[in-house]
């Protein structure tokens, strides 16, 4: 009974807070009420710069620092191989797809691209100019063997 | 036959009897302004991209494919319509086109692509005459509109200013070249692949790395 009353208690309090935070997290919607429909944010423009980016990780896949809309990537053709395949690139003068692209998942490198890898855009991805949503936390890892080693040498 | 047709050369031989020679010289003008004005009309409107797409083979196959490039919807609002790339606008050249498109009306009355998997089938086909007719005439239709006296390069982004610099200024390509499917998707492109390298191998004779290039790439025989 007594819990009943302190839940009775708690729920106004509840929506309270509910209603705070409503107001002051950034939504997509850009604070819309939910029956008026919100202005359209304008469509951030694609990086179109050629310049290649530097990598996170060693092992992140490249981003792609030019335009791709309409590339055809399907069981015909693929607008990507025209220029980053292997016989492409004395043409194109364009980075060759890694080796590991041939490789199949027992690690056996094959003549041609392993099927497992022909869908570019599921690794690798175009940049915008778009402000990010969030601060972005993300500490390189030359920083954090920096920070260790600093933290080593000074206990030392 | 013989004696209608001399009956016919007769009439036209034989002067006027009745009809002044000024009624028969405005006459004539006249007929001329209505039958070539009425040609010019009729050929004007099968020029259209309603004409064209009253097709369904057109409508819903690569009328479809064109609408989200660039050449149907852009920030400009300018429209290349399907005339405009498939039809030369020069006139002698568009009435040779027309005579050559009286094939198409075959295909329509006869089904040749009357289903999406007929058209598939012949899309490699139908896609290797175009790029062959665009790589004849070093891409006509596109520099109707595109030409690179006034392409300013430094308004490209890097990559497209070095291709355009190394190919297309050099005239070592043609824009068809590189730009194949920029406005409908492409056929099977290791198929008409295939079919460029089994060009450039010569006849196979007996056994050896062509015929087994050949047998790989399944080309059994020419």
């Amino acid at each position: 009974m007594k819990h009943l009353r302190l839940a009775i208690l708690a729920v106004p309090l509840f929506i309270a807070t509910a209603a705070a935070a409503q107001n002051q997290v950034a939504t997509l919607r850009n604070n819309a009420p939910l029956a008026e429909e919100g202005e359209a944010t304008q469509i951030p423009g694609i990086v179109n710069t050629d310049i290649r980016q530097v990598r996170n990780y060693p092992d992140q896949p490249p981003l792609i620092p030019h335009k791709t809309d309409n590339y055809q990537v399907d069981l015909n053709s693929n607008k990507c191989l025209t220029c980053h395949s292997r016989t492409a690139v004395e043409v194109s003068q364009a980075p060759m797809i890694s080796v590991t692209h041939f490789m199949n998942r027992e690690g056996q490198t094959l003549g041609a691209v392993s099927p497992r890898r022909y869908f570019c855009n599921q690794c690798h991805v175009v940049q915008t100019n778009a402000r990010p949503l969030v601060e972005n936390e993300f500490v390189d890892i030359d920083r954090v063997i920096d920070y260790v080693n600093a933290q080593q040498s000074g206990a030392d | 036959m013989i004696g209608f047709l001399k009956r016919l050369w007769w009439i036209i031989r034989r002067p006027s009897a009745y009809f002044s020679l000024g009624f028969l010289t405005m006459g004539g003008f006249v007929m001329g302004i209505i039958f070539w004005g009425g040609f010019n009309t009729a050929l004007e409107v099968t020029n259209t991209e309603a004409f064209c797409t009253s097709c369904h083979e057109m409508r819903d196959n690569v009328f479809e494919e064109l609408k989200p490039t660039i050449h149907y919807s852009n920030r400009s609002g300018v429209r290349a319509s399907c005339p405009d790339c498939h039809v030369p606008h020069n006139w002698t050249n568009k009435i040779a086109r027309k005579m050559q498109a009286s094939k198409e009306v075959w295909g329509k009355i006869f089904g040749t692509i009357n289903t999406r998997e007929k058209f598939l089938e012949h899309r490699l086909e139908l896609a290797q005459h175009e790029w062959a007719r665009l790589e004849a005439n070093d891409s006509l239709e596109c520099r109707n509109c595109h030409s690179d006296e006034s392409m300013d390069i430094t308004r490209q982004s890097k990559r497209a200013a070095d291709a355009h610099e190394r190919f297309l200024f050099t005239g070592e390509k043609t824009c068809i070249n590189c730009h194949k499917g920029i406005a409908h998707q492409l056929p099977d492109m290791a198929e008409a692949e295939a079919q460029d390298h089994a060009r450039l191998l010569p006849p196979a004779e007996g056994e050896g790395l062509l015929a087994s290039t050949r047998s790989y790439l399944g080309m059994s025989g020419h």
